[in-house]
């Protein structure tokens, strides 16, 4: 089914997120490596139609979280589930396999063929290869269809593999770290060509990445993993509405106590100035700055790279 | 480009769109009955994510500054709302103008009066 833009009212409540069909759905799930936990309790929901950001700092877990999904590895504990399907099971691991597109951050590509080889064996395995979209993107990505893949940049490299999970026919599409390594200019090129794609084909895409400007960009939802755990998650553009900094000036010193406003996610006291990271309504927090007698109050919008910073922790 | 929401600016992006398209008829570059880009078209354009743009046009809609018509795509409402934006941004830029002209005169910068503009929009107007 295609995506009809704005031609019909009906194409806008397609584009609802239906929240009880979660296309990947994990809970409390742990991954424990040589008594290194990689998850501890990691829970997930993506809902299908969206572009999912998987946002965290190296080593949180994320490459560990789609290995599970994709049955690569195996949880110690905990449930997961792509498509409904439980991951851990073989058989089922083997039908999520075939449903999925995957890039992996290494892109794994067979160095000794050529463009054309690659795409000519990767297309055998899937029934439903879109040979349509596989003559748009050679075009589009300029792949030289002769070059062996050992002569090709890690540009081109990246654009072979998205191609090839794109022409799957996959309801789906997996990346790890699709833009890491490649320059500012490449790397928007993979982006807007995620962008078509999810603009012309019915599709989820779920990506893992430590770069906050490109989930800012495109997602549309994002779970912030830290130390193998889920430590927010959301709309984005739920997140940029919900978070506010506030600034008070006082007289004196910043008050010392407590406030007791709800919604406070953080405070911090630097002389005269009290800086208040709040979630939700903001109109207690003014009213109990104005209680105080504070003499300037500054609300400001909170960018995800400052939502990031402060729900990640520092090194353990 | 009419329309170039920032992502990283920590305003919600579907809210950018809306406002520049709004902003968009208050300057008069778009106009009752103009036809605005699809979803999908300007969702590659702009390289974000079409959902988004999706909820943009959905509230404009529910606000009735633009129109959804069947098969035809979205249109600039010819409606009081639509029209009212450019009169409202008329009246709202004499008011304005007058004000600064004022602070101005007693020696405001207008670095100082960007930022007055902006507390006091920020904490509501609302004072003790």
């Amino acid at each position: 089914m295609k995506r009809s833009g704005v031609s019909s009212k009906r194409s806008f409540a397609q584009e609802v997120v239906v929240a009880d069909s979660w296309i990947i759905e994990t809970a409390a799930l742990r991954k424990t490596y040589d008594g290194v936990e990689a998850l501890r309790g990691l829970d997930l929901q993506v809902p299908s139609g969206s572009i999912y950001g998987f946002l965290g700092r190296n080593g949180a877990g994320k490459t560990t979280t789609l290995k599970i999904l994709l049955g690569i590895a195996h949880a110690t504990a905990g449930d997961a589930r792509v498509f409904g399907l439980d991951a851990s099971a073989p058989r089922s691991s083997e039908e999520i396999r075939r449903r999925i597109g995957f890039v992996s951050e290494e892109k794994d590509l067979y160095r000794f063929m050529t463009v054309e080889d690659m795409v000519r064996f990767t297309a055998r395995f899937f029934p439903r290869w879109r040979s349509d979209l596989e003559q748009r993107y050679l075009r589009k990505f300029e792949l030289p269809r002769d070059r062996r893949i050992r002569a090709l940049s890690r540009g081109m490299r990246t654009k072979l593999a998205l191609l090839l999970a794109l022409c799957r026919g996959a309801e789906l599409l997996m990346l790890d770290e699709p833009t890491s390594g490649l320059d500012p200019a490449i790397a928007e090129e993979v982006l807007q060509a995620l962008i078509g794609h999810v603009a012309n084909e019915e599709m989820t895409i779920f990506f893992s990445s430590h770069q906050i400007a490109e989930v800012d960009q495109i997602a549309d939802r994002t779970a912030i993993v830290d130390l193998g755990r889920v430590v927010l998650d959301g709309a984005l553009d739920d997140l940029r509405e919900d978070f506010r900094r506030i600034r008070m000036v006082f007289e004196g010193d910043a008050p010392s106590g407590d406030l007791r406003a709800p919604g406070i996610a953080r405070v911090q006291r630097k002389g005269r100035v009290l800086t208040v990271l709040s979630r939700g309504d903001t109109n207690p927090i003014l009213d109990e700055a104005r209680a105080l007698d504070a003499l300037s109050i500054d609300v400001s919008p909170v960018t995800l790279k400052e939502i990031f910073l402060e729900t990640v922790g520092g090194e353990e | 480009m009419l329309f170039k929401p920032n992502p990283s600016s920590g305003v919600p992006i579907y809210l950018q769109l809306m406002e520049q398209v709004k902003h968009a008829i208050e300057t008069g570059a778009l106009r009752e009955g103009d036809q605005l880009p699809g979803i999908r078209p300007l969702a590659e354009e702009l390289v974000m994510n079409p959902n988004t743009v999706a909820k943009a046009y959905r509230e404009l809609e529910h606000e009735g500054v633009i129109e959804l018509r069947h098969g035809s795509g979205a249109f600039i409402a010819r409606n009081r709302r639509a029209g009212k934006l450019a009169d409202t941004f008329r009246a709202g830029q004499s008011l304005i103008a007058g004000t600064i002209a004022k602070l101005r005169a007693r020696g405001v910068s207008d670095e100082e009066i960007r930022r007055l503009f902006e507390a006091e929009l920020r904490t509501g107007g609302r004072r003790g």
